[in-house]
This record gives C-alpha cells, sequence and structure tokens, in this order.
C-alpha cells in the first residue's frame, strides 16, 4: 500500500469518528430537549383546569382536526423512513422524492396548527386568557416551532444532496435529522394523549 | 445510530401499522365514548406508552444489541431525570392543590 493510500484510509477513519461522535452528541440534545418537553407537559397538567372563567379545553378542541395533524406527522415519518432506506441503497432521486413529501406532510401538518391557533385566537382563546390557554399555547407552540426547523433542515437537505451527493458527512446529517423527525412524532403521542385527548372527555 | 442495521421497507410498515392501531385505540374510546371514568386515562396511557415503545423501536431502530451503550445510558440518564422531575413537580402540585380546597 502506498503512503498516500494509507493517508487517505487515515482520513477516512477519523472522518467516521468524528461524524460518530456527532451522531451521539446529537442523540444527547434530542434527550435534553426530551426533557423541556417533559416539563412544559407538567406545567400543562398541573394549569389544564385552570381556565380562569375563560374557555375551556372542551370549548376550544376538535378532535378531528387533532386526528388529522396526527395522520400528517405518523405519515412523514414513515416516508422520512422510506427517504432513510433509499440512502442506504445509494438512490439520490429517490432520496430526494421521499423528503419532499416528508417536507409537504410538515408544511400540511403546520398549516393545519396554524388554522387551529388562529382561530382559537379569533375566539378569543388566545394564550393571555388563562393559565390553562397560557400553557397550552407554550407546550404545542414549542413542539410546532421544532416541526418548523425540522421542515427547514429537510428543505436544507433538498439542495444539498443534489449538490454533494451523499457523501458519508451528508448522509449523517439525513440521519441525525430523521432522529430529529421522528423525535417529534414521539412527543406528538404525548401532546394528543395529554393535552387534546383528556381535554375533550 | 447505527448503520450497518438492515433498514428494511418492512420494518418501517410494521412500525406504522402498528402506530395506527395504537392511535386509533385511544381516539375511538374518546370519540365513541366507550369508557368511563379513570379507564378511559388508564387505556391512553397504555396505549402512549406502548407506541412510544414502537417508535423507539421500529423508526429509531433502538435495540439493545447494536446501539451503542452510552445512548440507552443518556435515554435511560433522561427517563430517570424526567420521572423526579415531572413526578415530583405534579406531586408537590397536587398536594398544594389538594391543601387548598
Amino acid at each position: 500500500m502506498t503512503d498516500t493510500a494509507m493517508a487517505s484510509d487515515l482520513l477516512e477513519e477519523e472522518e467516521k469518528k468524528s461524524l460518530l461522535s456527532r451522531e451521539f452528541g446529537f442523540w444527547v440534545y434530542l434527550m435534553t430537549d426530551a426533557i423541556i418537553f417533559a416539563l412544559l407537559f407538567a406545567t400543562y397538567v398541573v394549569l389544564s383546569k385552570n381556565s380562569a372563567a375563560g374557555p375551556t379545553s372542551k370549548d376550544v378542541f376538535d378532535l378531528r382536526h387533532t386526528a388529522g395533524e396526527t395522520a400528517l406527522l405518523l405519515i412523514s415519518s414513515l416516508t422520512f423512513g422510506m427517504a432513510t432506506i433509499a440512502m442506504a441503497r445509494g438512490l439520490s432521486g429517490r432520496v430526494i422524492m421521499w423528503l419532499v413529501v416528508t417536507a409537504l406532510l410538515g408544511v400540511g401538518f403546520l398549516a393545519m396548527e396554524m388554522m387551529e391557533f388562529h382561530g382559537m385566537i379569533a375566539k378569543g382563546a388566545g394564550p393571555d386568557v388563562s393559565g390553562f390557554l397560557s400553557a397550552f399555547f407554550t407546550l404545542v407552540g414549542t413542539h410546532g416551532l421544532h416541526v418548523t426547523f425540522g421542515t427547514l433542515g429537510i428543505l436544507v437537505m433538498i439542495v444539498q444532496i443534489p449538490l454533494k451527493g451523499l457523501t458519508p458527512p451528508v448522509r449523517s446529517r439525513l440521519l441525525r435529522l430523521g432522529l430529529f423527525w421522528h423525535f417529534l412524532d414521539i412527543v406528538w403521542i404525548g401532546i394528543f394523549s395529554v393535552v387534546y385527548l383528556p381535554g375533550v372527555m | 445510530m447505527n448503520h450497518s442495521a438492515e433498514r428494511s421497507v418492512s420494518t418501517y410498515l410494521t412500525g406504522f401499522v402498528l402506530a395506527i392501531i395504537l392511535t386509533a385505540i385511544p381516539f375511538g374510546i374518546v370519540w365513541g365514548g366507550l369508557l368511563t371514568g379513570t379507564a378511559v386515562y388508564g387505556v391512553i396511557a397504555v396505549a402512549a406508552i406502548l407506541q412510544v415503545l414502537v417508535h423507539l423501536v421500529f423508526f429509531l431502530h433502538l435495540d439493545l444489541k447494536s446501539t451503542p451503550a452510552e445512548n440507552l445510558f443518556f435515554l435511560g440518564f433522561a427517563a430517570v431525570l424526567i420521572v423526579i422531575m415531572v413526578g415530583g413537580s405534579l406531586w408537590i402540585m397536587f398536594d398544594l392543590h389538594h391543601r387548598m380546597m
């Protein structure tokens, strides 16, 4: 083996190590994010009955709307999974196609959430009305903000893949973005189980 | 996470179908008013916990063999912190609420 070949092998090894440690770092970040959400859930549970003579959860929640949002996020988790599989097979065109579908589903989710928030504020159920509504907008809004950044991340990857190809750093980024996206779907399970379902009962 | 694990279409589809079932059960029960009282909360909680596990295994590909030990360690650490902080906060706040009544 020549010196240059050995050097490039070493470089590849170093790159792999650095990407693996980034994946671990991202995992640690996700766990801290899980703690933030858990505490926002606790805040919501404590405040959820404090409607201060304003609208209660029964007045403002629509379970059909929530079911629609749930469906969009769950399907988007599946389509991101399909993008990951296409990446493992080295099919960059397929990866981009599935990422576009995922981004559209993410935008659809955000549009539904915006409609819900806008409708609530228009009906006089804004975040300033009661402890219940403050906690609701903080929790669900924080999740929505995460989905917004996730969607932006997907759009960045849609541009980056054709420019750079499926190189190891690009693959690692897509893997980390996938972790983020699936994580947001897990948080949403908590939101419909803690906020919406008990809210309409 | 783990590059070498075979991420097959069927894994994701299995997770997807299980997730739909575990979403449909609590929605159906609340929608149809099939149960009342604490039983509903029980079903919602069990379905939610099972669905989180389904997502972790089928979408995030967590398992005890191929996932690096430190990742599982941090997951466990976060779970312990969440139980202490959320459980403790709820305990204190509901106890306070009870005493103020």
